[in-house]
């Protein structure tokens, strides 16, 4: 992918706070999935999510993204606060997700699973839709060529056109990957994207995820289990346990933190 | 101003200076309520065991009833009419479970529920076929239910009650209780909802499958010999039900497609709405507004609770 | 061995992104259209005509606007009747207000009528979803159907309660009302029926085809990468109704000539064209004109194919077995295929791309 296609709009510089997240509690009737968590992502870094599960995680990326509304507490994004938003202004604002059981379009073809990633920057009309010429051919042509791209960075040029619902989990994995590159986006949530995989296709998404943040500089924030990868991969540590942050920073330092430790292993109440 | 006093204002005035009226018609839509609570609660029964959707009960009611009458056109004695055409829903049930539910099984909800059209439309060619298509009425005397109507002196006025709208009640009354004691309280009711909950994890700890679906289908299926011989003793049997029979469906709307009780209760709601409204408002829009003012009541109450007066808030995960 | 891709390079997108992107498959379609425009006009019986084909081409349009609501998007209607019934509607008021416009013009547009309609019956879509909203149609088609009654000014208050048709000219040939021939109606139905698949097709190809699809397959997730719900719901509810309307308004002008206009747009129709839809193919186009051949050709066999060879049929039992067959058609495809003709039709290409080897 060149640089024209993945140009930037926010003018943030790498290191500035990108998104926080403020003291953000959630609910569902008496269930507590968050209670008062705040941290923040700066731009450029790999920031890790991890905890036990039932932690609050992905109730946090459905936060962050403006699938649940929190009750309490605010989130800022390049600069602009909000409460409640819908999820649709969350991903024209340049945050992109995968999820933790794959959410793919399984009827349709890996092209048009990674074509519908680019809904939000297509705008021909519907009547040059109707005649499938003109701007809306264009359009389309435009932005193959971009989905190319993504295809040719992701080796999966070979299922290019078989539909998703057909391919094993890991490729689901990676084209899942590629739709939500498809929306350039500045923030990459990332839900569990290693699961179930093996040791090969893991690694191979590991580099796929180093290469997005270091050639494209999308910021990205991760869940995973696998702790060898997230000690690798990420700059920066986020813990949850029982909806509450218990630990946030560096993978080293996270790593020597007694209640994580205890939360990991387990103490003697 | 005046159409706004018509719509707004008139119905309540016309309620109040004629209550005994206003009570004959709740009375009324209590009792065509129950009937399709007793439709309702086929759909029900089915779904809660095996999550499909099942179109064909309003037809399945017409056939049993047709399928009663015919037995006893024959001769037979009600007792042995009546066993005859269990006997008949209990051989429907086995073949729905053989030949539709078992190749079937893990598909989509959709497909199943297209599958259940399927068996509305060879029910609707086999019926016609072998009942013809002209409406039957129920010989009611047979099985010494009440006929004839009382008066109840209320309100300044008198309420017009049919003895066998009251039976229909008793029995429909005396059904749920039967079934509720079955679900909750005997072992095979553990396993219809257990099925109910996942296949697979059902067939996991050792349920099997297709015995529970004819279990069900069968208790549907009594169910809507019940709704057959009640809806035949009021009026008559006729293919034309099937159409009334969709009225189940927003009473499914309204109680949850997995609640007995909403089916109930969400009966009674529908059939007093559309009566009330029938009686009160039709005339302004020119009458007939039965037909779908059941939908809109339905529609009504979705808007505001998606799931329904008895589920559960749904929290939607990702 | 003579259906096969091999050989057919695509140097450019656009043409990779061709509609029938190989040369044998173009071909294929040049002959569908020769035949339905040249051979079958002069070869086919007035019966054949105005039974059999007017009919299956009504239904392909019918099944083609189901097909991009309930098979694209995901969305169950059982108010198709209904649409198909605003259509016809909406078409006879048009021509009797403005008697001197095109018959065909008016046809087209009480297709935006219905499109109307259909958009405010869709709005509950936001909200309620999958058997729900099969509620919220019924709602529709028993509303619509009560209006067609009840509303005289519908039918222009004909004492019969019927569409009454008279006689409409293209070019001075007469197209509609009781002086147009088979063909004439025909020719005017293909070509609208033509004219509005490639419409469809391009549709459902392009941006608009991907997020229907996208929030037939998983709705939150198309939400999340910025696909607009409630837009696309409905759009997909506007184009279905549309193409409902103008084949109710062809079938009221086209096929039927005028008549008891409220008894043909009843819920059996809905359900009908829902078939059509199912043993097709639900999210193929190709797929609709399958179900629609199939079930709307299939009575005519049953009705005049088995007389004809001596097994004798009343009326009523004719209509008993169409019942039984069609019903037991449907539990076979869908335990057979449950994607439909189409799939079967795809499988059968496979097999000749690889012929003559298995594999």
């Amino acid at each position: 992918m060149d640089a024209s296609v993945h140009h930037k709009t926010s003018t943030l510089a790498k290191g500035d706070t990108l998104l926080a997240v403020d003291n953000v509690s959630l609910a569902f009737g008496g269930v507590k999935a968050i209670t008062d968590v705040s941290f923040d992502i700066k731009k450029g870094e790999i920031r890790a999510i991890i905890g036990p599960n039932g932690a609050g995680k992905t109730s946090m990326l459905n936060v962050i993204n403006g699938f649940y509304h929190p009750q309490q507490g605010r989130i800022t994004f390049k600069g602009e606060t909000r409460q409640k938003m819908r999820p649709y202004v969350a991903a024209s604002q340049g945050i992109a997700r995968t999820f933790q059981n794959v959410a793919l379009f399984k009827g349709m073809t890996t092209l048009d699973n990674i074509m519908a990633g680019r809904s939000l920057k297509m705008n021909s009309n519907l009547f040059w839709q109707l005649w499938r010429h003109g701007p809306a051919m264009r359009e389309e042509v435009e932005h193959r060529r971009v989905v190319e791209e993504i295809i040719d960075f992701l080796e999966i040029q070979a299922i290019r056109k078989t539909p998703v619902g057909k391919l094993p989990y890991g490729l689901q994995k990676r084209v899942e990957l590629g739709r939500a590159l498809a929306m350039e986006p500045e923030l990459l949530l990332l839900d569990e994207p290693m699961a179930g995989m093996n040791l090969e296709e893991k690694e191979d998404m590991s580099r796929f995820i180093v290469d997005v943040n270091t050639q494209y500089g999308t910021t990205i924030a991760l869940i995973e289990h696998d702790i060898g990868v997230v000690m690798d991969l990420s700059d920066r540590v986020v813990v949850l346990e029982y909806g509450r942050k218990i630990a946030d920073g560096t993978p080293d330092h996270v790593k020597n933190d007694q209640t994580v430790i205890d939360a990991y292993l387990g103490v003697p109440h | 101003m005046h159409a706004l006093y018509m719509v707004l204002i008139d119905p309540f005035v016309q309620m109040v200076s004629a209550p005994d009226l206003f009570v004959q018609t709740i009375w009324e839509g209590l009792v065509a309520g129950v009937l399709y609570a007793l439709i309702a609660l086929g759909f029900v029964l089915i779904f809660k065991a095996s999550g499909v959707f099942n179109f064909a009960q309003g037809m399945m009611v017409v056939f049993a009833g047709l399928t009663l009458i015919a037995f006893q056109d024959m001769g037979l004695p009600a007792i042995a009419a009546l066993a005859a055409s269990l006997a008949v829903m209990y051989l429907l049930a086995l073949s729905i479970e053989r030949v539709v539910l078992r190749p079937l099984v893990n598909q989509p909800d959709i497909i199943l529920f297209m599958a259940t059209f399927g068996i509305t439309y060879i029910l609707i060619g086999f019926g016609e076929m072998i009942f013809g298509g002209e409406p039957r009425e129920v010989n009611t005397k047979a099985f010494f239910l009440p006929q004839g109507s009382f008066e109840i002196p209320i309100l300044g006025g008198f309420v017009q009650i049919q003895k066998i709208d009251v039976a229909a009640a008793v029995i429909a009354a005396l059904m749920i209780a039967a079934l509720g004691f079955f679900f909750q309280k005997t072992r095979i009711g553990r396993a219809l909802r257990a099925v109910a909950d996942s296949h697979k994890a059902a067939l996991s700890v050792g349920i099997s499958l297709n015995q529970i679906w004819v279990i069900v289908w069968f208790a549907a299926g009594i169910v809507a010999l019940v709704a057959g011989i009640m809806w035949g003793a009021r009026s008559n049997v006729s293919f034309a039900l099937q159409v009334v029979a969709l009225k189940a469906l927003p009473v499914l709307i309204l109680g949850g497609f997995t609640s007995i009780p909403g089916a109930i209760i969400g009966g009674l709601i529908i059939g007093v709405g559309e009566k009330l409204g029938e009686f009160y408002w039709g005339p302004l829009m020119g009458g007939g507004i039965e037909s779908w003012l059941a939908y809109f009541i339905a529609l009504g109450f979705l808007l505001f609770r998606p799931q329904g007066l008895f589920g559960d808030k749904i929290i939607e995960r990702i | 061995m003579f259906y096969r891709e091999a050989g057919q390079f695509k140097t450019t997108y656009p043409s990779d992104m061709a509609i029938f992107p190989i040369a044998q498959d173009r071909i294929g379609i040049g002959i569908i259209l020769a035949m339905a425009f040249i051979f079958i006009p002069l070869f086919a019986s007035d019966f054949i005509m105005s039974s059999v084909m007017i009919p299956f081409l009504v239904f392909s349009l019918a099944a083609i606007g189901l097909n991009i609501l309930t098979g694209y998007t995901g969305l169950i209607s059982l108010g198709t009747g209904a649409f198909m019934g605003v259509g016809a509607y909406a078409c006879y008021k048009l021509m009797t207000i403005f008697p001197g416009v095109n018959i065909i013009v008016w046809i087209v547009t009480a297709g935006f009528f219905s499109a109307a309609v259909g958009i405010l019956f869709g709005i509950p879509s936001l909200r309620i979803k999958g058997f729900y909203l099969a509620v919220a149609t019924l709602a529709a088609q028993f509303f619509l159907q009560w209006c067609f009654v009840r509303i005289p000014w519908l039918y222009n208050y004909n004492a019969s309660g019927a569409i009454e048709v008279g006689t409409r000219t293209l070019f001075g040939i007469p197209i509609v009302g009781p002086n147009a021939t088979p063909e004439a109606r025909y020719y005017v139905l293909l070509c609208i029926v033509v004219v509005l698949t490639w419409i469809a097709s391009n549709l459902v190809h392009g941006r608009i085809g991907r997020s229907w699809m996208a929030v037939r397959d998983m709705d939150i997730a198309a939400e999340l990468m910025g696909i607009k719900l409630l837009d696309t719901k409905l759009l997909a509810f506007a184009v279905s109704s549309f193409y409902a309307g103008v084949a109710g308004a062809c079938m009221m002008f086209l096929w039927y000539g005028g008549g008891e206009a409220s008894d043909a747009f009843n819920i059996n129709q809905s359900f009908l064209i829902l078939f059509m839809v199912i043993i097709g193919g639900l999210g193929s186009l190709i797929g609709s004109f399958f179900g629609a051949a199939f079930i709307s050709i299939l009575p005519t066999i049953l009705k005049f194919g088995l007389p004809a060879i001596g097994v004798p049929l009343s009326g009523a039992t004719a209509e008993h077995l169409i019942h039984i067959t069609v019903g037991g058609l449907i539990i076979f495809f869908l335990i057979v295929e449950p994607h439909g003709l189409a799939r079967l039709w795809q499988i059968g290409k496979q097999k000749l791309r690889m012929w003559p080897f298995p594999y």
